[in-house]
This record gives C-alpha cells, sequence and structure tokens, in this order.
C-alpha cells in the first residue's frame, strides 16, 4: 500500500517535471506567459529548496529573488531533453552560498555589544555614541531618504547585486540606479558629517 | 487575483516575464568542448607546420618517456578544457573538475622521468638554465592567448558557479601551451626546465583563474 502510495507521488513528481519543462522550453521560445506560470509555480519549490540551505526565514525572500533573476540570466542553458527540478536546484544552491557567504563576510566586520563602546563620565558626553549603538542613528538617516534611493541602497550596497540585476528587481533604469546609489551615499556621508 | 497586493518576488517576475525574448539554446557542452578542440586543433597545427622542427621533434620522441609526456600533456589539456565546458552548465556535477587528474599524474611521471634519465646522461647539465627561459616565454605566450579563446567560449553559458570553469579553463589552456611547446624545444629537459616549465604553467593556472572568475561571472 505504501509502496503503491509512493510510486503514485513519484509518478506525479514526473509529471510536473515533465510539464515544467515544457513550460520552459516554450520559454526559451519567448512564450512569456509560460514563462510566467513557470515561475510562480516554482516559487514554493525554490523556497523550500531555500530554506533546506539553513537560509534564516528573514533571508528566503532575497534567495528567490536571487534565483529568479538567475534562472533568467541563464535560461539559453536549460536543455528540454534533461529534467528540470535538478537545474533549478542546483542554481538554487549555488545562490544560498554565495548569500551565506555575503553575510558571513558582513558578519566579520560588524560589531555587537554595548561594552564594545567607549563611554565617558559625563552622561551627555554619551548621547551620540549610545544612538549609534543601538542602530538608531543609522536606520533614521538610511529611513530619510527618497524611496528610489533606498531601494537602490539596500539592492546594490546591502544585496550586493549588480546594477543590472538591481534595475531589474526596482524597475529602475540602470542608470537610475547608479544616480540614485551615489546621491544615496552622498546623502547619508552629509548626514554623517552634520551629525558628528 | 486582479487587486491582490504584490510581493517584491511577484513584481520581479512580472518584469522578468516584460524582458524575456527567445534565446538561443546553448549546444550541449560536449559537443561546444569538440568544436572548440577542432579550432584549436586545426590553428595549431598549421603553426606546427609551417615552423616547427619536426626532424628534431622526432629524434626527442623516440624514448618513451617522451612519449608518455606528450600523451600526458596533451590528455590534460583536453580533458581539462571538457571539464570546463561541462562545469559551465549549471547542473552539472562538481566532480567533473576531477577528469583531468589521471592524465596530469601522467604528465607529471612522464616529465619526471625524462628529467631523471637526462640526470643520468649528464649530472652536471641538469642545473643548467641555458634557453630554459624560453619555454617560460612560450608557455605564457602561447598559454594567455589560447586562455583568452577559451574563457571567450565558456562565457556563453554565463557560468553560476564560475571559479571551477575558470581553474579547469587555466588548466587546460596550461597544458595546451606545454603540449605545443614539446615541437619547438630542441634539447632534452633538464631539472631546471622541468622547474621552469611547471612554474609557467602554475602561473598561468593562477593568472587565467583570479582573472576568469570575474569574468566569466
Amino acid at each position: 500500500m505504501t509502496s503503491a502510495r509512493q510510486e503514485a507521488r513519484e509518478q506525479d513528481r514526473r509529471d510536473q517535471d515533465r510539464h515544467w519543462a515544457e513550460l520552459m522550453r516554450a520559454a526559451q521560445d519567448g512564450d512569456t506567459a509560460a514563462y510566467g506560470e513557470l515561475l510562480r509555480d516554482l516559487l514554493p519549490v525554490l523556497r523550500i529548496l531555500t530554506r533546506r540551505q539553513g537560509i534564516r526565514p528573514d533571508h528566503v525572500e532575497d534567495v528567490v529573488q536571487d534565483v529568479l533573476l538567475t534562472i533568467h540570466r541563464v535560461r539559453h542553458t536549460y536543455d528540454p531533453a534533461r529534467p528540470l527540478l535538478p537545474w533549478v536546484a542546483a542554481i538554487t544552491y549555488r545562490r544560498a552560498i554565495d548569500l551565506s557567504r555575503k553575510r558571513g563576510r558582513v558578519a566579520k566586520w560588524e560589531e555587537s555589544g554595548s561594552d564594545r563602546y567607549e563611554t565617558y563620565s559625563d552622561p551627555d558626553a554619551n548621547k551620540g555614541l549610545d544612538a549609534r549603538e543601538h542602530g538608531d542613528w543609522l536606520a533614521q538617516a538610511v529611513a530619510s531618504l527618497p524611496p528610489k534611493q533606498r531601494e537602490a541602497l539596500r539592492l546594490v550596497k546591502l544585496r550586493e547585486m549588480s546594477i543590472a540585476e538591481a534595475a531589474t528587481v526596482s524597475g529602475q533604469t540602470p542608470g537610475a540606479v547608479k544616480v540614485n546609489v551615489h546621491r544615496a551615499i552622498a546623502a547619508l556621508r552629509a548626514l554623517m558629517a552634520r551629525d558628528g | 487575483m486582479a487587486g491582490a497586493p504584490q510581493t517584491g518576488t511577484d513584481q520581479v517576475i512580472a518584469r522578468l516575464m516584460r524582458d524575456a525574448p527567445p534565446v538561443r539554446r546553448l549546444r550541449p557542452p560536449f559537443l561546444r568542448a569538440c568544436l572548440w578542440l577542432a579550432a584549436f586543433a586545426a590553428v595549431s597545427t598549421a603553426g606546427i607546420m609551417l615552423f616547427a622542427d619536426m626532424a628534431v621533434f622526432h629524434h626527442r620522441m623516440v624514448t618513451f618517456e617522451m612519449q608518455i609526456e606528450l600523451f600526458g600533456t596533451l590528455a590534460t589539456g583536453l580533458l581539462a578544457v571538457i571539464a570546463a565546458f561541462e562545469l559551465s552548465m549549471p547542473d552539472r556535477s562538481h566532480r567533473w573538475a576531477l577528469l583531468p587528474f589521471p592524465a596530469l599524474a601522467v604528465w607529471l611521471a612522464g616529465s619526471g622521468a625524462g628529467c631523471y634519465r637526462s640526470w643520468l646522461v649528464s649530472r652536471d647539465g641538469m642545473w643548467a638554465l641555458g634557453d630554459t627561459w624560453h619555454c617560460f616565454g612560450f608557455v605564457m605566450g602561447f598559454g594567455l592567448p589560447i586562455s583568452l579563446a577559451l574563457l571567450w567560449a565558456l562565457r556563453a553559458a554565463r557560468p553560476v558557479s564560475p571559479f571551477p570553469v575558470a581553474l579547469m579553463g587555466g588548466v587546460g589552456a596550461a597544458a595546451l601551451a606545454a603540449f605545443l611547446l614539446q615541437f619547438f624545444h630542441p634539447f632534452d629537459v633538464t631539472f631546471m626546465d622541468l622547474s621552469v616549465h611547471a612554474l609557467a604553467v602554475l602561473v598561468l593556472v593562477c593568472a587565467v583563474t583570479w582573472r576568469g572568475r570575474p569574468a566569466l561571472g
């Protein structure tokens, strides 16, 4: 009974993969509706595969978006004669590792813990340091940026996307992304100079 | 679905759909590797026929060690190029990177045996540098254009994991340049020769891996 159920499940999976392979073949030929259906169908699978790589829940959607961009970039490498799921799983695995490494690099330079900052006996002298220690200052500074600059800064500098990828995700032109990142950094620098 | 709020991921899918023209499917990696190697063979054969001193080459090739070394060098180059094309595809196993290693062992064994034989014949000459820096220049001078041609061909796949692709490309280009060197190397290999050949191959592999990785990514 169990083996019959497993066999049926296996058959369903094969049918599903064949359907996805057909959708990808159509997408390669320029069928945008098939492409959209495929990407939406794949979303739950991508989320499961990403979580299996040990990615924190609040970063899963970042990896999924990266995977979608990568699938788009390398869709010409898919061979419709081969199953689609291993191809997608390999890309997801790679992108999850990339994100983990990026987060690791960032974490290496981050400091945490209030005892790491020097404080002074006069409570007023600590005001600026305390604000930064709680992350308020930077969060507020970034929040004060215009939405497009904030989004460009987040995609390019925090998620380390290329200009083209950031343009696709944000809907801005590549030139606008570049300008907005530049302006955001200039604005943050000016705020930093003003607040000491 | 109409009127439902769109998440960032939904917006990404909508934008990708808008920018999805038809694409030309890439041919199988083994076929692309064979085509690249055929082009390399055609250009190299013409160069060897025009410029190599074949009489000296045949004279040197009488020893078994030289034949083994030549075979090992060529096999390493061919297998590394095939591995690089396979690894450029997203769903291929990283174990493809092991493909050239048996041939690499044959190459090293052949070189070592040839060097040992020369040492038995003339112990004093083993440390002579002589024209050996020409070999370095040859491997670098031919290896770099071969690497560029290989990276250009590999770039079509836009590798998701560029490091092993660049590494295999570097090994393949260095081995093929070392294979060509045998046709323009009119003296037996000394210990210093072997060291300089190994240094040239290492420098080339490191350079191609270092520069090739961002170029492929």
